[in-house]
């Protein structure tokens, strides 16, 4: 089994190699479409700001690699920004992004005593079946550290709520292509379980 | 719903896990990354590791304990400790820490802060602030320094707004009256600064009880708490705090918690 992990400057790999590396997956860090193109599964993760990603993506023809990738019918997931990248638009910086879910990403309103952005341990309730979540029970956590939260246009396209403030989307799928705004290579034995689900699905 | 995160804190030595009181005395424990494993199993919801090596030939061991945690421990952790400079703050991160905490030397070159945000995102950097209490300043709290040898003219509540400002994504606050005392937290001045900033605030300090730990993180307004001695010398484990938190009606994640 060998993932590619796309690398678009985009904040720190090592942990999510470091956990793909735990679970026996061979990993592929590159930032080479061909590379990515060839890879058995592609995860793109991701901390930092959608419009800088954007323009790194498109830079390096990533962004056409992602959606040729996503078209092929391989299993992907987004991590965190690759939870917002993967919609229309983002409201950070009014990123054009890569448009392979319908929607937006928008950012938590300023409320009463909800601190922005929203960084800790919070819990993950599926809304659908979805593989990404075999053995792992309703409402377990995940950590989360982030400022803007996905929102497709499609409520069929959610796979997980998080209360935070406001119920958001804290997963998100469309056909192959699934995406968790948590940090599953962060978040403990379920955050692992949510990585080995991913490796093992068979499409 | 957002829990509240238990931090267990490691001042690692030359490789190994120490702990002193009011920042004197320290006496060793153990094998940070032994320890560290063990708190992972039993449910801690991140870790902080202070590099208390006195020279800075040794900061490599500190590197290679960064990397072998970083390989086993699959929840955050940070790293601090006589961070200096944007060299240093990128050989921590790419060492597998998610975040790293300036102190002292954020204090001599606020720069820092600003640097670090814009090169790896607020949520990396981390100011850790140790303070004591003090009637001549205006929040009533006066930042000290190098380990708590040196007093700042500065005052806990400015300093905490100016480093928000120039982009420290959370606040560790370690009040010096109260730390390895276990004689519960300064929750007057964690209230002061938590209330006050937009950015998650950690108590540290004083833990001695689950009950102290309660008590910082509602009346104290702390977002986080963390916790060494008590939890160091087996007195309690990570699941009776959270236990405890449970029952009293604070939300914690108890996941893998027997």
């Amino acid at each position: 089994m060998r993932v590619g992990v796309v690398d678009y400057d985009a904040g720190n790999l090592r942990s999510v190699e470091t956990a793909l590396l735990a679970l026996g997956a061979q990993i592929v860090i590159s930032h080479l479409p061909d590379q990515l193109l060839k890879s058995d599964r592609l995860i793109f993760p991701g901390v930092g700001d959608a419009a800088a990603a954007m323009r790194v993506l498109k830079s390096r023809g990533l962004d056409r690699a992602i959606a040729q990738y996503v078209r092929s019918g391989r299993p992907v997931l987004g991590i965190c920004l690759g939870s917002q990248i993967v919609l229309d638009s983002s409201e950070e910086n009014d990123a054009v992004c890569l448009g392979l879910i319908a929607g937006s990403a928008r950012r938590f309103a300023a409320a009463d005593g909800l601190k922005i952005p929203h960084m800790g341990w919070n819990q993950v309730e599926p809304t659908a079946s979805h593989y990404l979540f075999n053995g792992i029970p309703t409402g377990a956590s995940f950590y989360f550290v982030h400022s803007y939260f996905p929102q497709p246009g499609d409520s069929a396209a959610v796979i997980a709520e998080t209360d935070y403030g406001v119920r958001f989307a804290s997963a998100v799928c469309r056909d192959n292509l699934s995406a968790v705004q948590f940090h599953p290579e962060k978040s403990g034995p379920y955050g692992l379980q949510l990585l080995r689900n991913f490796l093992e699905h068979a499409p | 719903m957002l829990e509240k995160r238990i931090i267990v804190c490691l001042d690692v030595r030359d490789g190994r896990t120490t702990k002193g009181i009011r920042f004197k005395g320290n006496v060793d424990i153990g094998d940070p990354v032994a320890m560290a494993r063990t708190y992972y199993e039993g449910g801690v919801d991140e870790l902080v590791f202070y590099d208390i090596t006195a020279s800075s030939e040794r900061r490599s061991v500190m590197l290679d304990v960064v990397e072998e945690v970083a390989r086993q421990i699959f929840v955050p952790f940070s790293v601090g400790g006589g961070i200096a400079t944007l060299e240093q703050m990128r050989n921590v991160l790419l060492a597998g820490a998610e975040k790293v905490s300036v102190n002292s030397q954020a204090v001599r070159n606020p720069q820092i802060i600003d640097q670090g945000a814009a090169a790896f995102g607020n949520q990396c950097v981390v100011l850790g602030m140790d303070v004591q209490a003090d009637d001549a300043m205006p929040s009533g709290y006066r930042v000290v320094i190098d380990g708590g040898r040196t007093p700042t003219e500065r005052d806990a509540l400015q300093w905490a707004h100016e480093a928000t400002a120039r982009g420290a994504g959370e606040i560790v606050l370690n009040s010096i009256d109260a730390d390895g005392t276990t004689n519960g937290y300064d929750c007057r001045v964690t209230g002061i600064i938590s209330r006050a900033v937009s950015v998650p605030v950690v108590a540290s300090g004083g833990a001695g009880t689950p009950q102290h730990v309660a008590e910082v993180l509602s009346e104290g307004y702390a977002d986080a708490a963390l916790v060494a001695s008590m939890v160091h010398y087996g007195t309690y484990s990570v699941a009776d705090i959270k236990r405890h938190l449970q029952c009293v009606g604070i939300p914690v994640r108890l996941d893998g918690i027997p």
